[in-house]
């Protein structure tokens, strides 16, 4: 019964969004409609199951003292503290039921503002830093196929500023072709286009397979039985 | 060993702090100077500019705002952008989030253009925030046929009902154009999917500059433009001051991205210089192993 149930909602339910998606009438449109609402409701309530789970596992970490386990009681506080100033909107001008918990002024609007926000910049600014070195480092013309390729970067690199129109501005209209905003233009819409086309319908078919396996019950792996 | 090759060697092992360093200080130093530079607007950036200059005072333009701070500096300028070119437009603004903290962005450009810069413009019926719904995928798929029916209040707990603007809204099918932000997953694919394909809507966007190619081959049948990037928001900005010269007055305000691109303009153009670094002494350095290989074959 564990087991013949799910897998019994799985296939009904991909197997009447596919059918909506054919046949977009009584009774398929209406059961996809609910069925997508169901799914909000359970994405809902996943946040619920996370929120338990990173508690469950950092609090395992902390009471075993696994290795940096001082992060994971910053991570703990944290969601705590946020959870709890933004449950009771804490230092909301306009009082718990006045305004929304972002309202600015408030204690979760201080702790989005003034620490979430600038650390997550900051991680993310990071990674020009990293590119920087991984450019250094990989992008080598050891072979025709890397030569290809550290030329293309190249281009797009330069071609990504004005430094790019700069450099082949002086040439005749005759050459156009040679330009580096032109060649960009032509490696993003061209060769991007098509090499990322061919990559996306391979994907899809690979999606399509797989859903179906899903739907008829061959494969179980999202109950845990591999 | 020659002393050229000493250098040589050196370079081709650089510690990778140099590298920081010089990329730190290429934008320390492009910032505190406020480098710009002209920007020539690309063809899919063009298309939506011309997109909302041709839709009529009154139009409904919804705006999903699918990213978190983590790239907003990268998308913070374009979504100011979209939003006062809407503002001059006279367009009707609907905004919605399928990223938690996508909310928050909305709140930040409602707080730093719409109540400062077009202070006229009425709450519920100029635009509205319809706030954060979890479900990704699943939130447009059920709006795409009813949206009253997951949105029932506005993100301050307002009734939907009692809001003006959203009358005669039923679904997504009401609105004139969909200008997705998105940085990943769910953003504009999904909203190219779900909504714009299905329901027969025109959906244009940005998104960060690594997210690009990867939406290309929906241009232009599915994606009528496409902005990547701070670039691509530097260029929008350049076409809002070429249509709208009163943008020319506040560098600090109306150029956020075009002021951003010095930065940017300054750190490719070190990593462009360190590739060719790494290029000379690599193939310095192959060149010297090839021969000494040679000279060791010749003595065995």
């Amino acid at each position: 019964m564990k087991r013949t149930i799910p897998l019994l909602i799985t296939g009904v339910v991909g197997t009447v969004l596919v059918v909506a998606y054919f046949i977009p009438h009584p009774p398929f449109d209406s059961l996809r409609e609910d069925f997508s609402i169901f799914f909000d409701i359970i994405a809902s309530v996943a946040f619920i199951l996370g929120g338990g789970n990173l508690i469950r596992m950092h609090g395992s970490r902390i009471s075993r003292k696994e290795s940096n386990w001082p992060y994971s009681v910053v991570t703990v506080l944290g969601f705590l503290l946020t959870l709890f100033v933004g449950l009771t909107k804490l230092g909301n001008p306009n009082g718990f039921l006045g305004s929304s918990v972002t309202t600015s002024g408030s204690y979760f609007y201080a702790a989005y503002e003034y620490i979430f926000r600038p650390a997550a910049a900051t991680m993310f600014a990071l990674l020009a830093f990293y590119v920087a070195s991984a450019s250094f480092r990989a992008f080598r013309a050891k072979n025709a196929e890397a030569t290809i390729l550290l030329l293309v970067a190249f281009i797009v690199l330069i071609g990504r500023t004005f430094v790019g129109e700069l450099l082949t501005s002086w040439l005749p209209d005759s050459l156009h072709f040679l330009t580096i905003p032109y060649l960009v233009e032509k490696i993003m819409v061209v060769l991007n286009f098509a090499g990322n086309r061919a990559i996306m319908i391979g994907i899809a078919l690979g999606i399509v397979s797989t859903s179906l396996k899903v739907i008829i019950g061959i494969d179980r792996s999202y109950l845990g039985s591999g | 060993m020659s002393r050229f090759m000493t250098i040589v060697e050196k370079l081709d092992t650089l510690d990778k702090r140099w590298v920081f360093l010089v990329v730190g200080l290429a934008v320390v130093v492009s910032t505190i100077f406020r480098l710009t530079f002209p920007e020539r607007p690309t063809p899919m950036v063009c298309a939506i500019y011309e997109k909302i200059e041709s839709l009529p005072e009154g139009s409904r333009v919804l705006l999903p705002f699918d990213y978190d701070p983590g790239s907003e500096p990268e998308l913070q300028p374009m979504a100011d952008a979209f939003v006062r070119h809407c503002c001059e437009k006279g367009l009707v603004m609907y905004f919605i989030a399928l990223w938690p903290l996508g909310q928050n962005m909305v709140d930040g450009v409602i707080r730093r253009v719409l109540t400062v810069e077009y202070p006229d413009l009425e709450y519920g019926v100029d635009y509205v925030d319809m706030g954060y719904k979890a479900g990704n995928e699943g939130v447009i798929a059920v709006i795409l046929t009813d949206l009253k029916k997951l949105y029932t209040t506005d993100a301050h707990g307002s009734s939907i009902q009692r809001i003006p603007m959203m009358e005669g809204i039923s679904n997504i099918r009401s609105f004139d154009l969909i200008l997705n932000i998105s940085a990943g997953y769910p953003g504009l694919k999904e909203w190219i999917q779900y909504a714009g394909t299905p329901g027969n809507i025109p959906v244009a966007g940005g998104c960060t500059a690594v997210q690009a190619p990867l939406l290309y081959p929906y241009h232009p049948e599915q994606l009528l433009g496409l902005m990547g990037g701070i670039k691509a928001a530097a260029e929008y900005e350049a076409l809002l001051l070429q249509g709208y010269p009163k943008f020319r007055n506040d560098k600090n305000r109306f150029q956020t991205a075009l002021t951003r691109m010095g930065p940017q303009t300054i750190a490719h153009l070190s990593i462009v210089f360190f590739i060719i670094l790494g290029n000379i002494t690599f193939q310095i350095l192959r060149r010297r192993r090839a021969q000494e290989r040679q000279s060791q074959q010749r003595q065995e």
